[in-house]
């Protein structure tokens, strides 16, 4: 059976609270943060993208895994910010880790989806029996325009999972995916931010996607939701997840260790992978774990896992998502996140 | 144009892919086909660890012009546990805090960009080992 043998996450160490960009816009801080339930969000470096974002994150799966990275046969990126237009972002990436030159890659691009779909074909490489291992990444360095709700959201970072079949940290029970064209969120060619309709990305894009996914999952593994310890779901903001956690007849706890929005933000690509990553940082050996992403446009991958008895025994080659998230932090003013974010136009 | 030389600092930009000569063990980043030490041409390849010690660094405050959003920086000459020594940026903390003896890790981070159309040049930078270990 293939699995994740190996995972990784990264997020950047600069941070804004909810409340400087409130206050930035003349907002009440108090009803913005109950309202989305979000405290801060990681903000890139000057010098981070989705490459340096990817490279971080994958070095430490394979760190945990232990392989050669001269035996990776294929690794896929999801992310919306690929610095490049044309250029692919795994050729650096792979370059970096040693990874090559006799692998497949390709950037993916699918809103916030794209890095659970890097994970879904890394998977179906191994299993196939195509390639030894295989590297599924999603990270994004998000951007919300200027006073808009995204801006309390959209962070930076990532995670990576190495899939192969040898030595599993989780065996990977099942995935699925479920997918229509919606226009909930958008971004055309040559335009700097995205747009987005509104209340039209709730009902008829997040959770009509998010569920029909989990639904899916569960009932094609026939496991219910009582059974499984951890859950997570993309985490656009705070309540979201929760609600349609909820929703599927999931208790709180069960979705607590995921739930790392409140205090990264919503990475995109990399928001439920590195809620994943967050929670192999925690479960024991036999936990069930159900993870659910969401990509405007829209769809949602799902993916059920068990984690093995070798999980704790790799966790500590690389730094925790937790280790991350409350580690050394270095708070941002707006007029300081202005510019790290380049939305102050410079002559040049 | 990227430049050649970009091209072919890779695997040491990248990878910190370096050599150690078998003669006098001198460690040389990029690698290099004859010892700068003793003139040996029986040189092994070795990848760095990514962890270094500053020997001496400076503070940056009047920047080339693109870099002129990050100043002030601090550069170091950084010497890693295999005696090789690299000069890179220092990230993620106050120019000031970096000295001699400081204790970093080498991260993948991007370097400089070719003007507004050109390539994204990648390779390492020294950040605080205090980062990360909470
Ligand atoms: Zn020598």
């Amino acid at each position: 059976m293939a699995g994740i043998i190996g995972y990784g996450a990264y997020i950047p160490r600069n941070r804004i609270r909810t409340d400087e960009i409130a206050q930035q816009w003349g907002r009440e801080p108090a009803s913005i943060r109950a309202g989305l339930l979000l405290e801060e969000k990681s903000v890139p470096g000057l010098d981070e993208d989705t490459i340096t974002i990817s490279v971080a994150a994958a070095r430490d799966a394979l760190a945990r895994a232990d392989v050669d990275p001269s035996r990776v046969g294929a690794l896929y990126i999801g992310s919306e910010s690929h610095p490049y237009a044309v250029k692919p972002s795994g050729t650096v990436v792979a370059e970096a880790l040693g990874v090559g030159p006799e692998y497949h890659t390709a950037d993916f691009e699918f809103a916030c989806k794209a890095g659970t779909e890097a994970m879904f074909v890394a998977l179906g490489l191994v299993e196939s029996g195509r390639v030894e291992y295989a590297l599924g990444i999603g990270a994004d360095t998000s951007q919300g325009a200027p006073g808009d709700a995204l801006e309390y959201s959209a962070s930076a970072g990532g995670a990576a999972f190495l899939f192969g079949r040898e030595n599993p940290v989780a065996d990977v029970l099942d995935a699925v995916s479920y997918t229509s064209d919606t226009a909930d969120f958008w971004r055309r060619e040559g335009e700097y931010y995205p747009r987005h309709g509104g209340r039209f990305t709730g009902e008829p894009a997040y959770f009509k996607h998010v569920l029909g996914a989990a639904r899916l999952i569960l009932e094609r593994t026939g496991i219910p939701p009582a059974d499984f310890r951890h859950a997570v779901f993309h985490m656009p903001n705070g309540k979201f997840p929760l609600s349609v956690g909820a929703q599927l007849g999931f208790r709180r706890d069960q979705l607590e260790t995921g739930w790392v929005v409140p205090t990264m933000g919503n990475t995109y690509s990399g928001s439920s992978p590195t809620g994943l990553a967050a929670i192999l940082d925690e479960a024991s050996p036999d936990d069930l774990i159900l993870i659910t992403s969401f990509g405007s446009g829209a769809g949602s991958d799902a993916f059920v896992l068990r984690a093995t008895e070798r999980l704790p025994e790799v966790r500590d080659r690389a730094p925790t998502v937790r280790a991350m998230l409350d580690g050394s932090r270095r708070y941002l003013s707006y007029g300081e996140y202005a510019k790290y974010r380049e939305k102050i136009r410079m002559n040049s | 144009m990227p430049s050649p030389r970009y091209t072919r600092d890779i695997p040491a930009r990248y990878r910190l892919d370096a050599a150690r000569c078998s003669a006098c063990g001198h460690v040389a980043l990029p690698r290099r086909t004859i010892c700068s030490g003793c003139r040996s041409q029986d040189m092994e390849p070795v990848r760095l660890t990514r962890r270094g010690t500053v020997v001496t660094s400076t503070v940056i405050h009047v920047p080339p012009d693109e870099f002129t959003t990050e100043a002030p920086y601090a550069m170091a000459i950084i010497e890693t546990p295999e005696g090789a020594r690299l000069m890179a940026q220092v990230v993620d903390c106050q120019a000031e805090e970096v000295v001699p003896g400081m204790e970093l890790s080498l991260e993948f981070r991007r370097i400089r960009r070719e003007g507004h159309g050109g390539i994204l040049c990648y390779g390492h930078k020294g950040v605080p080992v205090r980062r990360h270990e909470a």
